[in-house]
């Protein structure tokens, strides 16, 4: 099984060689070695793909057929076509939570990446305590929602919270918050990207660390200076990771959940009422299991569409090799 | 002159900022050691009248020892079986092109699309038919391959050159062997990241084992604290005293790994 022919593989590494440059051709390689080929890509391949299937992908499917139905969880499910979704996309609210939704994610994406970059390149540079210095920017990502939501809702609180009476030193009078319907969003998002973060700074270190000194070395000795070699070294070659940290931050973001559950629970005035907390309150408080997949499934298609739109954009900007 | 300016002034932020990152794991050790504290006033940073009373509290109201045997064996189990799922299809994603090669790719991450609390309720019935509520098989099932894993790694893999495999090749190594002796140990930041990403969401996950472990012997640890809750209507300083006790593992992991993700890419055959 080890020992796959010299020339297969050979092929097989050109091959992949072509199909990244965006040629077709390929040379269909003797029917054994392709059985081999084929082989090798199951064996890889099936120890993820199938408990992926039975329990992320089955449950899936099972949910879009729920939501052709009306259910309460307990009694029969009863058909109703595409009803649930005609009723959803005339409704006002689903709009509103796909629009909060989306503000969350346009302010939390830029402040958590841009933070998490200047945390990993500083703390990857030669600095004394480092190691401990990352180790307390950890610390959040491994805290619990309800002790991080409790914090910033007493840091924010609008009449004794720690921000606004730093901010009355300077005599400005603080907003109210989440308290208030136009700041609650914009303190869920502070509050998400601070716990973040560390999650951002651990992904980027890793990159950072399969950068290769050479490339730095060149750099310097063309007299490249500090930014420069951030802007043509550091920043292409850490294109793959940033690519994951976006692809995943919107993910992640379109579905954001807990901390808006803990925080705000969807007000003041609904005005932090996301996608997933309509989905949960439509299925435990209002007992709508069928138009909560169907919610559901409406989320899915736009993540989906979005997650597409960055695969075909990534030729432009992402480096690999 | 200037560097050192300027160093200072990178010290003065990342110390200003990591106070900051502290201050809500700080004042949940001092709410943990402060018997009969409450989280709705204003938190303090010492406490009145230190004591560990909550955590003796802590231990006797919740089965504890078997609750931290179910949380490591559910988190390792799944922690190790994700890094060899993961990396085995990211080896794929990255080096062995086949048609449709994108789609499928698009499928593993099409499972992270959809949110939990819908897929529950049909995996729980599946989990039904299968026989295996109340088991760790159960718990343990659902996240043993992971799209986030398989996406990371595969992101790490596509940095490798491919001189590297190329070389190996004409030495007559064929797929398993440039997986194991060139890919694995080259990506080793990048295993380790996943190792302890893997390891803090099955480690915290409590939905899940919540609805599937229904015998309380079996509760994992998240699920055994949100227990407290109902019971004695909220006691925040045994509450906190777990929190401190589910923070240190993944901590140790943390540190533990850091020197496995910073510790680069010399003397692993890459210069």
């Amino acid at each position: 099984m080890t020992t796959v022919p010299l020339r297969s593989a050979s092929t097989d590494a050109a091959d992949a060689l072509r199909v990244r440059g965006g040629g077709t051709q390929r040379r269909t390689p003797p029917r054994g070695k392709r059985a081999k080929y084929t082989l090798t890509v199951l064996v890889f391949l099936l120890p993820s793909l199938i408990p992926l299937l039975a329990f992320v992908f089955g449950p899936m499917i099972s949910a879009g057929w729920t939501s052709l139905h009306s259910w309460n969880l307990i009694g029969p499910m009863e058909w109703v076509g595409l009803d649930n979704y005609a009723d959803l996309l005339t409704d006002p609210a689903t709009g509103a939570a796909f629009l909060h939704t989306l503000y969350y994610i346009v302010g939390y994406l830029p402040l958590v990446y841009v933070g998490g970059l200047a945390l990993a390149l500083a703390l990857n540079s030669k600095l004394k305590g480092r190691s401990l210095l990352r180790g307390v920017y950890f610390l959040p990502v491994i805290t619990s929602w309800v002790v991080v939501a409790l914090v910033w809702r007493w840091l924010l609180n609008p009449s004794t919270g720690v921000v606004n009476t730093v901010l009355a030193w300077f005599g400005i009078d603080g907003p109210g918050w989440w308290a208030d319907p136009a700041w609650a969003m914009p303190s869920i998002i502070l509050a998400s990207a601070w716990k973040d973060l560390g999650f951002v700074m651990v992904i980027l270190l890793a990159g950072l660390q399969s950068i290769n000194a050479d490339l730095y070395e060149a750099a310097e000795l063309d007299g490249a200076n500090w930014w420069q070699r951030l802007v043509h070294v550091t920043m292409p070659m850490l294109s793959p990771s940033t690519f994951f940290v976006i692809v995943l931050s919107l993910i992640n973001g379109f579905q954001v959940f807990d901390q808006v559950y803990v925080m705000t629970a969807g007000g003041p005035n609904n005005a932090t009422q996301v996608v997933v907390l309509e989905v949960y309150d439509l299925t435990f408080r209002y007992g709508q299991a069928g138009m909560a997949s169907a919610l559901s499934w409406l989320l899915f298609i736009v993540i989906l569409v979005v997650t597409l739109i960055q695969f075909y954009g990534q030729r432009k900007w992402v480096n690999y090799d | 002159m200037t560097k050192a300016i300027r160093t200072t002034s990178v010290y003065v932020l990342l110390i200003a900022g990591g106070l900051v990152m502290l201050f809500p794991f700080l004042w949940t050790v001092v709410t943990s050691i402060t018997p009969g504290a409450s989280l709705t006033v204003t938190p303090q940073l010492i406490p009145e009248n230190p004591s560990f009373e909550p955590y003796f509290q802590l231990f006797s109201s919740v089965p504890f020892a078997r609750v931290i045997v179910n949380s490591i064996l559910i988190a390792v189990v799944s922690t190790l079986l994700q890094l060899v799922t993961s990396s085995m299809a990211a080896y794929v994603f990255a080096r062995m092109p086949f048609p449709g090669r994108n789609l499928v790719f698009l499928l593993y991450l099409a499972t992270m699309m959809i949110p939990f609390q819908v897929l529950i309720v049909p995996l729980f019935a599946e989990m039904r038919t299968l026989g295996l509520i109340n088991t760790y098989l159960g718990a343990i099932l659902p996240t043993i391959a992971s799209a986030f894993g398989v996406f990371l790694l595969r992101q790490a893999m596509s940095t490798v050159p491919y001189d590297l495999d190329q070389a190996a090749t004409l030495d007559g190594a064929g797929h398993f062997r440039i997986f194991f002796q060139i890919m694995l140990p080259l990506i080793r930041p990048a295993l380790a990241t996943l190792a302890v990403f893997a390891f803090l969401n099955t480690w915290n996950s409590f939905l899940w084992p919540l609805i599937i472990l229904r015998d309380p012997l079996l509760q994992t640890l998240p699920v055994a604290l949100s227990s407290l809750q109902g019971q004695y209507s909220t006691q925040w300083d045994v509450l906190m005293a777990g929190s401190v006790i589910s923070i240190i593992p993944m901590f140790a992991l943390y540190v533990f790994a850091q020197k496995y993700i910073v510790q680069g890419v010399a003397g692993t055959g890459l210069k």
